[in-house]
Parts: structure tokens; C-alpha cells; sequence
């Protein structure tokens, strides 16, 4: 694996692979009464969010906290950041204070990118969240709740698998981080969305494109929903809530032409009464709560596999395709 | 005063001739040439070619010095071949009274490394609304003849109208940078393939072309001068094509950039690629390429816009839009037309001196090189190979997109009226004999 882990697009297949199996291992973690791991004992991983976060960052935290790593929370707000101090500067602080991983997220698109190509740190980068660029453990989590319902078992990918992704497409870092990772999992997606909430070039992209939920229903596996942010519709990307919801909103009517085994996801925080009713938000079909838990083992298994190094990485890759026979 | 025997340069690029430069006159073109000169220059291998006019350059004097002052500026200049740049005028003041434009007028004077002819702003404090006082800014000594808030596009179509007729009392310009504000509120890079995979605010080909077909026709409507500043995409091409094709009076620049680099550049997240217009696509730099060499784009202007490394040296998207480009124009533009064959060395001296002397109305600049004319030249290498190092520029900013790549030629003498700035590659004081 490559040391940092800013963009979907950095994973193969098999690293790919290799996160979810050792993701699924760790899960097992949850289930005990001390949920807690030495692997990452005297190692410091430090979250840098720039941007607010409770779900991403509670996950992170509480992933690092199993693993035994040290763990410094570094909010913008209230901090030298806010006061006018550089991303270059923060970092520098960072390493000077010994940091092994920084966890960042931010709201501008390619910062993670930027901190993972400089020279200001040394340690691991792990994008958590950038713009509306990419969320890339937020798409293996999704893999591996994919993979739990549609094809479970270690080595297992995604492969056929048709999941469709509706929304706000064009400012969505899940999507884009999701489309990525599920064709390298040899998956279909879809994308649907009015034309307003797609990027210009998505044509080019490694997925289909539809304007038409409806139409889509029938032959989905997985279907994805993406928070459509209320603010949005000053800037005209589409006329009313009610008519976003009617046209893209998910219901009990829609969610009955869904295959039977076919599971509904939300990244969260999900907008009920727009973009999912409650009656699918509680169904035992829609993932949302279990994406959360997943969330959890999958953060530990890409601390464990970029901060235990190849080493670690490769004895664990030995273990699982052991078990995988 | 100084002489001067350049002994054998190729005269834009054709046959070797000695050019003897007497009291800032060209004096003799001839060959074997016998003189008893201050300074003997061999020039075998050298082309020569007339002073580089620059039209839009951005010399940060008065407000930003951290960033460049006339004096490291016209430096700059003098390094790439220029004789006169126009000094942009989104300074702090902004260069919209004739206080401002005088102040750096003078400065250029004291300098002495290039002629330095201040641009007014259009409006004050270019903020869109009212026109500044476009008269007394002509009638200052800076004797102002091109007007732009560039940085900002005059988007009010009556402002811009107004404008357009009003300095049609002078012979003045409006240089207009090109960008509809609605549509590219929180862009960020040129909208496309890149933008969409890289989540970065897309800035659409359109929100510039808009802008540009606007401003022809109300320039048609009016009967004025219009100039485009930076053209980036091929449908602006397109549109100045048309609008020259009916016999209107619009000329226009590309920047040396957006002739070789393209949004691709953009995947690093490196803001030394931010800029304004966008880098955009390979099919638009191909256009851009083919406007150039057939006329339709007049001029290569650097939009020459040094930022001190903190406001680069941080995340896209806080990072300040532009790059340094006068002390690597020509290299580039070499890269890019001459050595792919779009353009003879006639054509650069017809891009980068002749037009842009003549849409600035400079007199003395631009002229060609003969016997009687004023020794504004400069002297090149189109052999040379050597890799770009941020460290030698006589800029204040290293804000280049070209540090350690390999760019052909390189400027080995200019000449500012018959005076060296520049010889065997570096600065020397102007009037220092070297």
C-alpha cells in the first residue's frame, strides 16, 4: 500500500481487498468486552479538522483509541489556525510534535493532497473529507457494507454488482470517492441525479449516468442516497424541495421496486421528508446505523495497515488468504 | 552616450549582419562593419530582434513591494527581452487617478531598466461602478492610453459602453478582462473533465466568451477600440475571429502559459498552476496556438503576476491566482510556435514588439530593426538549453510553473535605447559599459 491514503483512486484491487478483510477481522472487535488493541500503542495519529465533523471524527477517534494509538484532537476553531496560521505551518508544528498519521479534514479540495505531496510531515495522511473532492474511507465502508449484504466473505469483491448513487452528485466527495473504489471492486454504478447536480465531464467517467430514478429501481443491487444541502437551492441547481422530492426522494413506493435483496444506504446526515422518508430510513433495509459501525472497523484496519507497515500488511495479507481458502 | 558593435546577428532570424548602436540610434546594418566602439559583441548564433513591448504586467508598486517593485520588475523585464511593459493597475492604491499613474511612471523612469507606461483603472477603485478619471490620467505625464481593471471584468454593460466611447477622446484602449462574475462565482480552475474529478469550483469557457461577445459588439455599436486581455479558450478565438472578419477594431493577448500549459497540471493540487483565466484544455491551447500564428490573437502579453511564497505555498484554494512569466516569455514562446513551426522569428518580433507597441501607442517601441531607429533590441539564443532556476530571476516572486524544466534559448543582450540592461545573460546598470 502507498503510505498515504488521500484519494480512492490510490487503492488496487487488492489493497482494496486487503482493507475490507482485515476490516472484517477487526469487527469482530465490537463484539468483545474490551474492545481495545495494543497495534498502535506509543504511536501518535492526530485529527486535524478543519471543517466540521461528528460523525467522521468521532469514527477516526474511536478507531485510533482501539488500536491504543495517541490520540490529539486539533479542531480549526479556537485554535492558531483561526488566529491566521497556514495549513504549511500547522503541519510543520505537527511533525515537530512527532506525529506518525494526520487524519484531516477540510474544506477545501485538495488539501490532503497538498500536506501528503509536500515536505512539511513525514507521517501518514489520511483524507477524511475534502471539498467536494473525496471521502475515501467513507466509500470502503460503504464497499464493506455492500459486500456484507451482496457478496459476503473474505477476498470477495463487488464484482456485477449494480449499486446506484442518487443526489448531489456534483458536490459530493462520497460519490466521488464511491465511484472509484466500486469499479476497482468490479461494481456498476450509476449515477442519478437532475442535470443540475451532475459535474460537467461525467461522461468520461467509469459509470452511467440517468435523470430517472424510477427507471432504475428494477435493476439496482444497492442504492445509494447523497445529502442534497438545503443551501443549494439559492443557487438554483433545482426549483423546490417538494419537487426535488417527489422527482429524486426515496419512498416506500420506490423502495417496494427495489430487488428484494437489494439494501438502501445514506452516508448521513440524511434529510428526512426530502431525500428518504421515514418509513425507509427505519426499514431494516436501509444500512444507514450499520454504515456507522463499519465505519469504525474500517478506520482501524487503514490506521493498522499504513501505520503497522508492509510488513504487518503483508503477514496479514498471508492470514486472509489463508482464511479465504 | 554609449556605442555599440554587435558584430553578426541574425536579424529575425535572417542572414548574419553587424549593427552598430551610436548615441541610442541605429546607426549602421551592414556586414564587416569597422567602428571604434565602447562595446564589441559577438553575436554569432544570436538572433536580433526589437525590444519586447509587454501589455500586461503586473509590477505590484505602490502597495504590494513584498511581492515586486518597479525597480525588481523592469529588472525582470530587461531579463526576457523587454523594453517597455505596461504595469497593470490593481495596485494598493489602484493606479485610478493621476497621482497614482505618475508615481509609476517615474519610478519605471529612475529605474531605467525598461520603459514603463502605467494602464489606468476603468473604474474607481475597480470596483465596477463609476468611471474613474480616465482624462486626467491621458493628460498626466504617464500620458495613459490603455484603461483595464483587469482582475475584474467591467461586467456592467453600461459602464462598459460609457468607457469604450469615452476614451475614443485620446486614442485610448479598453483592455477588458473577460469574465462573466455570475458564472464563476467560487470557480476555482477551468471547468471540465479535471474540475469534476478534482471537486474544485469549475470557471466555464463561457463565463469568458459571454463577456467577450458582449464587449464586440458594443465596441461595433460605439465605434471604439477594444483590446481582449488573456484570451484562454477557443471559442473567444472564435468570436474575435468573427468580429475581426467584419472589420471591427478588437485586438487581443495570450499569455505565454496558456500557449503551452493546460488544466491537466492541475491534478498535482500545485497553486503554482492557479491562475486567472484557468489553464485550460489541450484542444483550447491548440486553438489558441493557431489564432496566434495567423493573426487573429495580435499579441503575446505575460499577465506577469508575482505573489510571495505564502501566498502560494498553501492549499489551492486559498492561494492567489497567477504566475511570473517576463523572464521566461520568450523561451516559451519559442517552446510553443517557433519550434513546432506556427511562427517565424518575424512572426515573434510582430507578436511580442510591433502590435503591442502599436495597440499601446508607444512610439520608439516596436519599430523594426533598421539603420535610424531607436536601439530598443534585444538579442537572443535560440540554441540555448537550460533548465529553469527560480533562484536567477531578477523578479521579487518565484512564482513559476517552470522551476527545473528544460526551456530552449535564452536572452543574451537588451538594449533600452541604445543602452545595455543586459548583457552575456545578466543585469547590468543601465548606462554601465561593460
Amino acid at each position: 500500500m502507498k503510505r498515504h491514503l488521500v484519494s480512492a483512486a490510490d487503492l488496487s484491487r487488492d489493497d482494496a481487498l486487503l482493507i475490507l478483510d482485515t476490516a472484517e477481522e477487526l469487527a469482530q472487535l465490537s463484539g468483545r468486552a474490551v474492545k481495545k488493541l495494543p497495534t498502535l500503542r506509543g504511536r501518535t495519529v492526530v485529527n486535524l479538522f478543519f471543517e466540521d465533523s461528528t460523525r467522521t471524527k468521532t469514527s477516526f477517534e474511536v478507531a485510533e483509541k482501539r488500536l491504543s494509538a495517541d490520540v490529539i484532537n486539533f479542531a480549526a476553531k479556537g485554535s492558531s489556525v483561526s488566529k491566521g496560521e497556514s495549513l504549511k505551518d500547522t503541519a510543520l508544528t505537527l511533525q515537530a510534535m512527532g506525529a506518525d498519521a494526520v487524519v484531516i479534514r477540510h474544506h477545501a479540495s485538495g488539501a490532503p493532497a497538498r500536506l501528503a505531496q509536500s515536505d512539511w510531515l513525514h507521517g501518514s495522511v489520511i483524507n477524511a473529507g475534502d471539498g467536494t473532492h473525496e471521502h475515501p474511507t467513507q466509500a470502503l465502508l460503504d464497499a464493506f457494507t455492500m459486500r456484507r449484504h451482496l457478496n459476503p466473505g473474505l477476498g470477495k469483491d463487488l464484482n456485477g454488482r449494480r449499486i446506484t448513487i442518487v443526489g448531489d452528485v456534483l458536490h459530493s466527495r462520497v460519490a466521488r470517492s464511491n465511484v472509484l473504489l466500486l469499479n476497482t471492486l468490479g461494481a456498476q454504478v450509476t449515477f442519478v441525479a437532475p442535470p443540475t447536480l451532475l459535474p460537467i465531464g461525467i461522461d468520461n467517467w467509469p459509470c452511467e449516468v440517468s435523470y430517472d430514478l424510477d427507471a432504475t429501481l428494477a435493476k439496482s443491487d444497492a442504492l445509494m442516497l447523497l445529502r442534497v444541502q438545503r443551501e443549494r437551492m439559492n443557487a438554483a441547481f433545482f426549483p423546490t424541495e417538494r419537487e426535488y422530492s417527489r422527482r429524486y426522494g426515496m419512498d416506500g413506493l420506490r423502495m417496494a421496486r427495489l430487488p428484494e435483496h437489494a439494501i438502501v444506504m445514506h452516508p448521513g446526515p440524511m434529510v428526512r421528508g426530502m431525500e428518504i422518508t421515514a418509513e425507509v430510513a427505519d426499514s431494516p433495509r436501509c444500512t444507514a446505523v450499520e454504515q456507522v459501525a463499519n465505519g469504525v472497523s474500517i478506520r482501524m484496519a487503514v490506521l493498522y495497515l499504513l501505520l503497522g507497515g508492509a510488513t504487518l500488511a503483508d503477514n496479514h495479507s498471508t492470514n486472509t488468504s489463508e482464511a479465504a481458502k | 552616450m554609449s556605442s555599440y558593435l554587435i558584430r553578426n546577428a541574425q536579424i529575425l532570424g535572417g542572414p548574419a549582419q553587424d549593427i552598430l548602436i551610436v548615441d541610442g540610434l541605429i546607426e549602421q546594418i551592414g556586414t564587416g562593419l569597422t567602428a571604434d566602439a565602447d562595446v564589441d559583441i559577438d553575436a554569432h548564433g544570436l538572433i536580433a530582434l526589437p525590444g519586447l513591448v509587454d501589455l500586461h504586467t503586473h509590477l505590484r508598486e505602490p502597495g504590494r513591494e513584498d511581492a515586486e517593485t518597479v525597480l525588481t520588475g523592469t529588472q525582470a523585464a530587461a531579463k526576457g527581452g523587454y523594453t517597455a511593459v505596461h504595469a497593470m493597475a490593481n495596485t494598493f492604491p489602484v493606479a485610478d487617478t493621476a497621482g497614482v499613474v505618475e508615481q509609476v511612471w517615474r519610478l519605471g523612469q529612475e529605474a531605467g531598466y525598461c520603459d514603463v507606461q502605467p494602464v489606468g483603472a476603468v473604474t474607481v477603485g475597480l470596483e465596477g461602478k463609476k468611471l474613474a478619471e480616465l482624462g486626467a490620467m491621458h493628460d498626466s505625464a504617464a500620458n495613459v492610453r490603455v484603461f483595464s481593471d483587469d482582475g475584474k471584468c467591467v461586467d456592467d454593460a453600461v459602464i462598459m459602453r460609457r468607457a469604450l466611447e469615452y476614451v475614443k477622446a485620446f486614442d485610448g484602449v479598453v483592455a477588458q478582462h473577460a469574465q462573466e462574475p455570475r458564472l464563476t462565482e467560487g470557480a476555482q480552475m477551468n471547468e471540465g473533465q479535471v474540475s469534476g474529478e478534482l471537486g474544485l469550483g469549475g470557471w466555464p469557457a463561457v463565463a469568458e466568451e459571454a463577456i467577450i461577445a458582449r464587449d464586440v459588439l458594443l465596441a461595433a455599436h460605439v465605434g471604439s477600440r477594444l483590446h481582449v486581455c488573456h484570451v484562454s479558450t477557443a471559442g473567444s478565438v472564435e468570436i474575435i475571429r468573427w468580429a475581426k472578419a467584419k472589420g471591427w477594431d478588437v485586438t487581443a493577448e495570450v499569455t505565454p502559459h496558456h500557449l503551452l500549459l493546460t488544466d491537466e497540471l492541475v491534478r498535482s493540487y500545485d497553486p503554482v498552476y492557479k491562475v486567472n483565466p484557468p489553464l485550460r484544455t489541450a484542444e483550447d491551447v491548440h486553438a489558441l496556438r493557431s489564432a496566434l500564428a495567423d493573426g487573429t490573437i495580435d499579441a503575446v502579453a505575460t499577465d506577469h503576476a508575482p505573489h510571495p511564497a505564502e501566498d502560494k505555498d498553501c492549499e489551492w484554494a486559498v492561494a492567489a491566482m497567477g504566475m511570473v512569466g517576463l523572464e521566461t516569455a520568450l523561451s516559451v514562446v519559442q517552446q510553443a510556435m517557433v519550434d513546432t513551426g506556427l511562427l517565424t522569428w518575424e512572426g515573434v518580433a510582430d507578436r511580442m514588439s510591433h502590435r503591442p507597441a502599436r495597440i499601446g501607442r508607444l512610439a520608439g517601441h516596436g519599430r523594426p530593426v533598421s539603420v535610424g531607429e531607436p536601439a530598443n533590441l534585444v538579442l537572443f539564443d535560440p540554441a540555448y538549453r537550460g533548465t529553469v532556476n527560480p533562484d536567477s530571476f531578477a523578479t521579487r516572486s518565484r512564482n513559476t510553473p517552470y522551476k527545473g524544466l528544460d526551456l530552449p534559448g535564452r536572452v543574451h543582450a537588451t538594449f533600452l535605447r541604445g543602452v545595455a540592461t543586459v548583457l552575456a545573460g545578466e543585469l547590468v546598470e543601465p548606462g554601465e559599459l561593460v
